[in-house]
């Protein structure tokens, strides 16, 4: 039956039609309920007054009733001189002074390097977990992705106990292992997923053909696996730069990130440039989504060329 | 004779493939290693260590170690000796030659048991002509030093071993002879907060279950083309920062906000009748719902789309109406989603911290706000470790259960 255009057997009700319709109402209700309040953000970042909420001049259209304003606060908030004249010199005190450029600064190089330690240990570990020989693989599996079950407080919580003992509270280190132990449950995840469909009669073939276990998986495992790879890789640096609480709980005062950043303004002094800010991130996650299903299409295009 | 000299050979050739086997086994396990080391310590250490913090708190029995044994000899009905006077009043002043700070938190754990003591203690401090006979002085300086109240509070505070943060985190407390009493009404909080945040985790668990199951019906008959468009509706909300939605919710709900502005520009409520729906449970339950439903539409989804369509149509065409094919033969199929869905929703509802914490207001703190309201504003850390190690063996259980029922190597992201 065509979507939105069907043709109802001549048996059915009246009941039966209006069911039909009711049902997609319905259900576009619950989109909207999912999607709306994402969407209505990015307006109101364009606000011109500092309300979180639609003024008489935005709902005529009027374009004196939006402006970037908040956009330039990202830039400008916590500069020495935020109304120079736009230069060189303005984008350099922008990205050494500006509030959320040390933000992001901080985001950045934490969550890369939690990535980075995140993917190459949940990978490796994924190799051995799919090997057919791994013993006690139910308790391990279980173990490896119990972070991302148990409630982000009371692992936050633990951490801060415990690092605290070792020397790693308020340090950088100590945020790195943090978000790169909440990340690799998802490169497990999807590392696993991508290796079950891996045809391993080809490491065979490999081995046959006198390549060493080395050379074997860096010419032919990981170029198939790849794909996966990276996702657990998107995952877990999306995990990475939007976790909050475990850097309420272990970070120093400046060492803000973005979230955290957002966090204090939500409690705080609550402005619009939040909502440009997440204008910003909502536009960053549909780039994301988009390299994902990218990363997906082509496993399936690899998935149907090694069975081909 | 041939047989005769196979044997040992097939011996040998089981035990080399025994060999062989143990061998891919290290060699697969050694993969794991590293990663196992790093959750064990970046993880499993922290969390013990938690737990370990919810029955241990030397804070008193550090700084004064000679008291803490004489309170402990003591029977809490006769009047205090004078020995445990003096060893109370030279060790708190020798701490604090040490470092101010230790009488303080000292002070701070005895005051927890018995409000008042703070200031009791800080004037023992201070005072200058301390000596003996110490509980004379004691007295003088404050008549309810004679009260047995303050010592009772330090005799049970002093062990270093405790079950009293346990049992506060169920609402009850031990007294100083050592019997268990429950918390009166005013006090009882724990248990409350317990079932609240059970309540909203099922109400959220049921609210993504009723939206989410005909989102994942209509996702899953759809064609690829609408069924592919129809997920990114559902993945982009999943993909966005959990703050960015939670400011999202701030935006529409709030009373100045825009579903407020809307419904006073159509006329539906007078401008001085605003709706409160920021800041309480009401925000909370909306805003969870909104962030756990995802969570709940994969799952079902993907069992969907595997579920066949002969066997409703074979129901039709057997005389059943819409509504028994569907409840009779399609629902039950799709049991193993749903479960999923919830037991995820739940698990993930019940550990909620960000969301409440934002926009629940004072009616809308869940367990894990108060974990973290007593690590960070009233240092009382032993008690957060007890709340926390109690949430967490309600969780691992829920844990246990979902990978019985579901397996947890059946989990899928996106």
């Amino acid at each position: 039956m065509n979507f939105f255009t069907p043709n109802f057997p001549p048996y059915a009700t009246a009941f039966e039609i209006a069911w039909y319709y009711a049902f997609r109402m319905i259900c576009l209700a619950i989109f909207i309920f999912l999607i709306a309040p994402i969407l209505v953000i990015i307006p109101l970042s364009f606000n011109a007054e500092s309300f979180f909420s639609f003024t008489d001049g935005m709902l005529a259209l009027k374009p004196e009733a939006y402006s970037l304003k908040w956009y330039r606060d990202i830039f400008a908030n916590g500069m020495l001189d935020p109304n120079a004249p736009l230069s060189l010199d303005w984008l350099k005190d922008s990205w050494m002074r500006s509030q959320w450029m040390i933000a992001l600064k901080n985001s950045l190089v934490i969550g890369v390097s939690a990535t980075f330690v995140a993917t190459i240990l949940g990978t490796l570990a994924s190799v051995g977990l799919s090997r057919p020989e791994m013993p006690f693989r139910g308790l391990i599996n279980g173990i490896l992705i119990s972070p991302m079950i148990v409630p982000i407080v009371i692992t936050a919580t633990g951490m801060f106990f415990f690092f605290s003992q070792v020397g790693l509270a308020q340090t950088y280190l100590g945020l790195v292992f943090a978000h790169a132990l909440l990340g690799t449950p998802f490169v497990v995840i999807t590392v696993t997923a991508t290796l079950t469909s891996f045809d391993r009669s080809l490491l065979r073939a490999a081995a046959n053909l006198g390549a060493n276990p080395l050379t074997t998986f860096f010419k032919v495992q990981m170029p198939l696996i790849l794909p996966g790879v990276i996702s657990g890789a998107l995952f877990a640096f999306i995990t990475s730069f939007d976790e909050v609480v475990v850097v309420l709980f272990l970070a120093e005062p400046d060492q803000r990130t973005i979230p955290r950043q957002m966090w204090s303004g939500l409690r705080e002094q609550i402005s619009p440039t939040i909502l440009a800010v997440a204008t910003i991130l909502i536009l960053l996650s549909l780039v994301l989504l988009i390299s994902l299903e990218f990363t997906r299409r082509r496993m399936e295009r690899l998935k149907i060329e090694s069975f081909g | 004779m041939l047989s005769m000299t196979n044997i040992p050979d097939q011996k040998s050739l089981s035990r080399q493939l025994a060999v062989a086997e143990r061998r891919n086994k290290i060699k697969a396990f050694v993969l794991v290693v590293p990663l196992l080391l790093f959750v064990l310590a970046s993880f499993v250490l922290p969390i013990a260590s938690l737990v370990w913090l919810g029955g241990y708190n030397d804070t008193f029995s550090k700084a004064l170690p000679e008291t803490t044994r004489l309170l402990q000899q003591w029977d809490a009905k006769s009047p205090i000796s004078e020995e445990l006077a003096a060893s109370f009043v030279t060790e708190l002043r020798a701490a604090k030659l040490k470092d101010a700070a230790v009488p303080t938190r000292v002070a701070t754990v005895i005051n927890r048991e018995q409000a008042g003591s703070l200031s009791k203690i800080k004037q023992v401090l201070t005072a200058s002509d301390m000596a003996s006979p110490f509980k004379e002085h004691l007295i003088a300086l404050n008549d309810e030093w004679a009260k047995p109240d303050i010592w009772h509070a330090m005799k049970i505070v002093a062990p270093s071993f405790t079950p009293r943060f346990y049992l506060q985190a169920l609402d009850h407390r031990i007294t100083a002879d050592g019997t268990i009493v429950s918390e009166t009404d005013d006090n009882a909080i724990q248990i409350l907060l317990f079932s609240r945040t059970l309540m909203v985790a099922a109400i959220v668990t049921l609210l993504c279950a009723i939206l989410g199951f005909p989102i994942a019906y209509i996702m899953a008959h759809a064609e690829t083309k609408t069924s592919n468009m129809m997920l990114i509706v559902v993945l982009l909300p999943f993909w966005t920062s959990l703050l960015v939605r939670t400011t999202a919710w701030i935006a529409l709900l709030q009373q100045n906000g825009v579903i407020n502005d809307l419904l006073v520009r159509i006329g539906l409520i007078d401008n001085d009748h605003r709706l409160v729906m920021m800041y309480n449970m009401f925000a909370t339950l909306v805003a969870m719902t909104h962030v756990l439903l995802p969570f709940m539409i994969l799952p079902l989804f993907s069992v969907m789309k595997s579920i066949k369509g002969n066997l409703t149509r074979a129901a039709l065409s057997l005389g059943a109406t819409p509504w028994t094919a569907f409840w009779k033969v399609y629902f039950p199929q799709t049991i193993p989603g749903l479960g999923a869905g919830c037991l995820l929703v739940f698990i993930l509802a019940v550990g909620y911290y960000i969301t409440p914490a934002l926009v629940g207001g004072q009616s809308g703190q869940l367990i894990s706000n108060i974990i973290a309201f007593h690590m960070q504003k009233t240092l009382n850390w032993s008690l957060a470790s007890a709340i926390g190690t109690l949430l967490l063996i309600g969780v691992l259980l829920l844990y246990w259960l979902y990978n019985r029922l579901v397996g947890i190597d059946k989990m899928k992201l996106a």
